[in-house]
């Protein structure tokens, strides 16, 4: 079974709610929605207090080239544009609105009919992702019609779509993929179109062979499309580690994926492009995973961007005495939360709860030089040694030793068995590089 | 409600600890440990229970007097230290030696560099070494295995195979005349030969390796490149010529080497991190394991083949970095 060849660990996968139907969340009270859910320049608001505001109705416009349109989720009026804690922790702008009903914008086809032909052309798909807001839903939410967007000079060959999920614990992808695995297909069938490619890769991993086996029976009605049961590694999901692990081609350090020919998209994306293209919907939910040992009930819920992240957990059975810590996203790489009123937005994959007793990090020992860092690092570099350069500000040497290529997956931080905050000294000495990097270009 | 903890990812840890490692080594040593106690009695009992106490002991002293720190003489590497050093001194040296070793070991070549994690060379040999300075005549008399004894003193002893071979080739004889005077090779796979505490049986010691490689405590490349490189460059030497250079399969199952590689050489502290590096540092040992045993004054080569190439693990871990991600481009 292939996989990518460069380290990786392989942590407790505890997908607890991997057999938890997609369940619609009732519509919150209020929803708050970030002008900034995105990657790139925040979007500004087109609306003001106390507007009148439909579903589906453009309520930030992205800005430039990387940014990204913000749609309204709901139906309602616009209470305030304010400040609010977002997932982040930061404070940032966010159109508040007040839920009145459901009522949909006209264009906006609601059935769920199954559509599988697509008359526009390239141009107009991608106008089409660009105005209906779609962004990267694995998490890094980049907007997507850039990606589909290839620059001059470059070619795309594959369309590699990653439906690995190789964080623990989240099963978004998973559910989604059973459950929408044909609009999923058709969305993938519209990105090839965009892109101009004749092959598509579903990379899966093999902790899930339903979804293999669903989308794979699916797979006649769809050509070029193929589907690749991948061995269960951490991160697989990342892009560089999945396209080495599909096709065995390595993206050089420092760029993009289509310098080897290829464009990543996550099945969540795919989804919401078929969304965006055939139901002129634009990106209002997406799928989240509400899970934790001690939660009663974890779920996959259809969730309004906006919607408070406490209704998520209450409605998987409320927050578990024990609990310690909140985290937006999956245990490897998702972000503690401080506000557990902070919205849902367009890149929260899932809403993880932790007791006390499972988030307390290990007493921190000397490191013994076991070496193990450096030999799970999937970019293989030595994170001992990066730790120890950043903490003594030797920004010099951490960038000669590559401290950028880090993705800041986490795998060192699992590994260390003295407990040390490896990635917590290497995530400081890449902001450090990154300042020196950008004062040399002034 | 109480305060959420709010911290960077990753937010899941291993299991996996640096006692759990170090006990882990501990367990992969009982074989070779009963394997010696059988062969060499209460003596081998008393050595290995002296050093592992006063390692512990003078851990426990310097951590708690002298820097006035944290103790963590319980984290299972002073154990290590202390089944060790018991492992490569010959069950008939006075207890108090014993104790001087260990003094060596944990105070000299731990501590004084700032304990577990910073020390340059492997205690456990710095200590050997040490001994076998100070002490010649001791560390040089190597009780014969007599199995069960509960025998203390008198103990009958001889020159290590080793010692036969090298000295009788010295004195112009012949190796094929030689190694009749030394138990078959069958008997030094299992142990039954004069040598150190723990080191005799060499199928007991490549047990407990299996098992840390099975653990994840130690990869495959320096025992590999260590005893892979020492069956090369002896090899090359007996097919020059076989009657003064022993075979290569001799030097494997006598002396250290064994425990050298296994445990000694693999100790993470003191090995490079990368895979390449540790081929080099292997192959390094066996080099020079194999020139001191037959060019050099000593019979045995191990512990300062170990303990030389340990002192340039800093320049190979700079000279041997792992492959990037993204360095060769590989399409197709």
């Amino acid at each position: 079974m292939k996989t990518f060849t460069l380290g990786g660990v392989h942590p407790p996968e505890n997908k607890f709610s991997q057999n938890a139907p997609i369940r619609e969340l009732p519509l919150p009270e209020t929803v708050t929605i970030p002008i900034s859910q995105h990657l790139g320049v925040p979007a500004t608001p087109v609306v003001k207090k106390g507007d009148t505001v439909k579903t589906g109705q453009l309520i930030a416009k992205g800005e430039g080239f990387i940014s990204a349109n913000i749609h309204s989720s709901v139906s309602g009026t616009v209470q305030k544009v304010d400040e609010v804690i977002d997932t982040s922790g930061y404070r940032k702008k966010a159109i508040i609105i007040k839920v009145e009903g459901d009522e949909w914008e006209d264009d906006i086809d609601q059935s769920t009919d199954l559509i599988k032909d697509c008359a526009l052309t390239p141009e107009e798909i991608i106008k089409r992702v660009n105005e209906k807001g779609i962004v990267g839903l694995g998490g890094a939410t980049f907007p997507s019609y850039v990606k589909l967007m290839i620059p001059k000079g470059k070619k795309a060959e594959y369309l590699i779509i990653n439906g690995v999920e190789c964080e623990p614990y989240l099963t978004a992808d998973h559910r989604l993929m059973m459950e929408k695995a044909e609009e999923i297909l058709v969305g993938i069938s519209i990105q090839m179109k965009a892109l101009n490619v004749s092959k598509a890769i579903i990379g899966i991993e093999n902790n899930k062979p339903d979804a293999i086996e669903h989308l794979r029976k699916l797979l006649p009605g769809y050509p070029g499309i193929s589907v690749e049961p991948l061995k269960v590694k951490y991160p697989q999901g990342g892009e560089k580690q999945l396209i080495k692990a599909l096709i065995n081609r390595e993206v050089p350090s420092g760029k993009l994926p289509i310098e080897v020919g290829c464009v990543v998209h996550n099945v969540g994306t795919s989804y919401a492009v078929y969304q965006a293209v055939q139901k002129n919907r634009p990106l209002l939910n997406r799928v989240v995973t509400v899970t934790g040992k001690s939660l009663k009930s974890p779920s996959n819920f259809m969730v309004r961007i906006g919607t408070p992240i406490s209704q998520l957990i209450e409605e998987a059975g409320g927050l578990p005495e024990d609990t310690g810590k909140v985290v937006n996203g999956g245990p490897m790489m998702g972000k503690a939360l401080s506000n557990l009123e902070a919205p849902v937005t367009k890149g929260t994959s899932g809403v993880l709860i932790f007791s006390s007793q499972e988030t307390s990090r290990k007493t921190m020992l000397s490191c013994i030089r076991c070496g193990r860092c450096a030999s799970i690092c999937p970019m293989g570099l030595e994170p001992y040694l990066l730790a120890v350069l950043s903490d003594k500000k030797r920004d010099e040497d951490c960038e000669a030793e590559r401290i950028m290529d880090c993705m800041e997956c986490g795998s060192c931080l699992y590994i260390c068995p003295s407990g040390r905050p490896l990635l917590d000294h290497i995530r400081i000495g890449k902001g450090a590089v990154g300042k020196l990097i950008r004062s040399r270009s002034h | 409600m109480s305060l959420l903890t709010v911290s960077g990812s990753p937010h899941v840890y291993t299991e996996d600890s640096v006692s759990k490692i170090m006990y882990g080594v501990v367990l992969s040593l009982i074989p070779a440990a009963l394997v010696s106690f059988y062969f060499f009695g209460l003596a081998a009992i008393l050595v290995t229970l002296t050093a592992i106490v006063s390692c512990l002991f003078f851990e426990f002293i310097i951590q708690k007097y002298l820097l006035k720190g944290p103790v963590t003489i319980f984290d299972g590497s002073a154990v290590i230290t202390g089944l060790l050093l018991a492992f490569i001194v010959p069950a008939s040296l006075p207890l108090w030696m014993v104790v001087i070793g260990s003094l060596v070991s944990i105070g000299m070549a731990k501590m004084t560099f700032g304990g577990l994690g910073k020390n340059i060379f492997n205690p456990a040999l710095v200590g050997r070494v040490f001994l076998m300075i100070s002490f010649p005549v001791e560390m040089n008399m190597y009780p014969k295995p007599i199995p069960m004894s509960t025998q203390l003193t008198d103990i009958i002893s001889g020159p290590t195979p080793l010692a036969i071979v090298k000295e009788g080739v010295a004195q112009g004889e012949n190796v094929s005349d030689l190694l009749p005077q030394v138990p078959e090779y069958v008997n030094l796979l299992m142990g039954n030969m004069g040598g150190s505490v723990g080191e005799i049986s060499a199928l007991a010691i490549l047990l407990g390796g299996i098992y840390m490689l099975f653990r994840k405590i130690i990869t495959w490349e320096i025992p590999v490149a260590y005893l892979g490189s020492v069956v090369i460059f002896a090899g090359i030497l007996w097919q020059v010529n076989p009657e003064i250079y022993v075979d290569p399969l001799f030097h494997l199952v006598t002396g250290g080497l064994m425990l050298g590689a296994i445990y000694m050489a693999t100790d993470m502290v003191t090995s490079p991190m990368g895979r390449w590096g540790m081929i080099v540092y292997g192959i390094g040992c066996g080099f020079l394991t194999i020139i001191i045993r037959i060019f050099g004054a000593y019979p045995e080569g191990v512990a300062f083949a170990i303990l030389i190439m340990n002192a340039f693990v800093p320049l190979i871990n700079r000279g041997f970095k792992p492959k990037r991600f993204g360095e060769e481009v590989k399409n197709g």
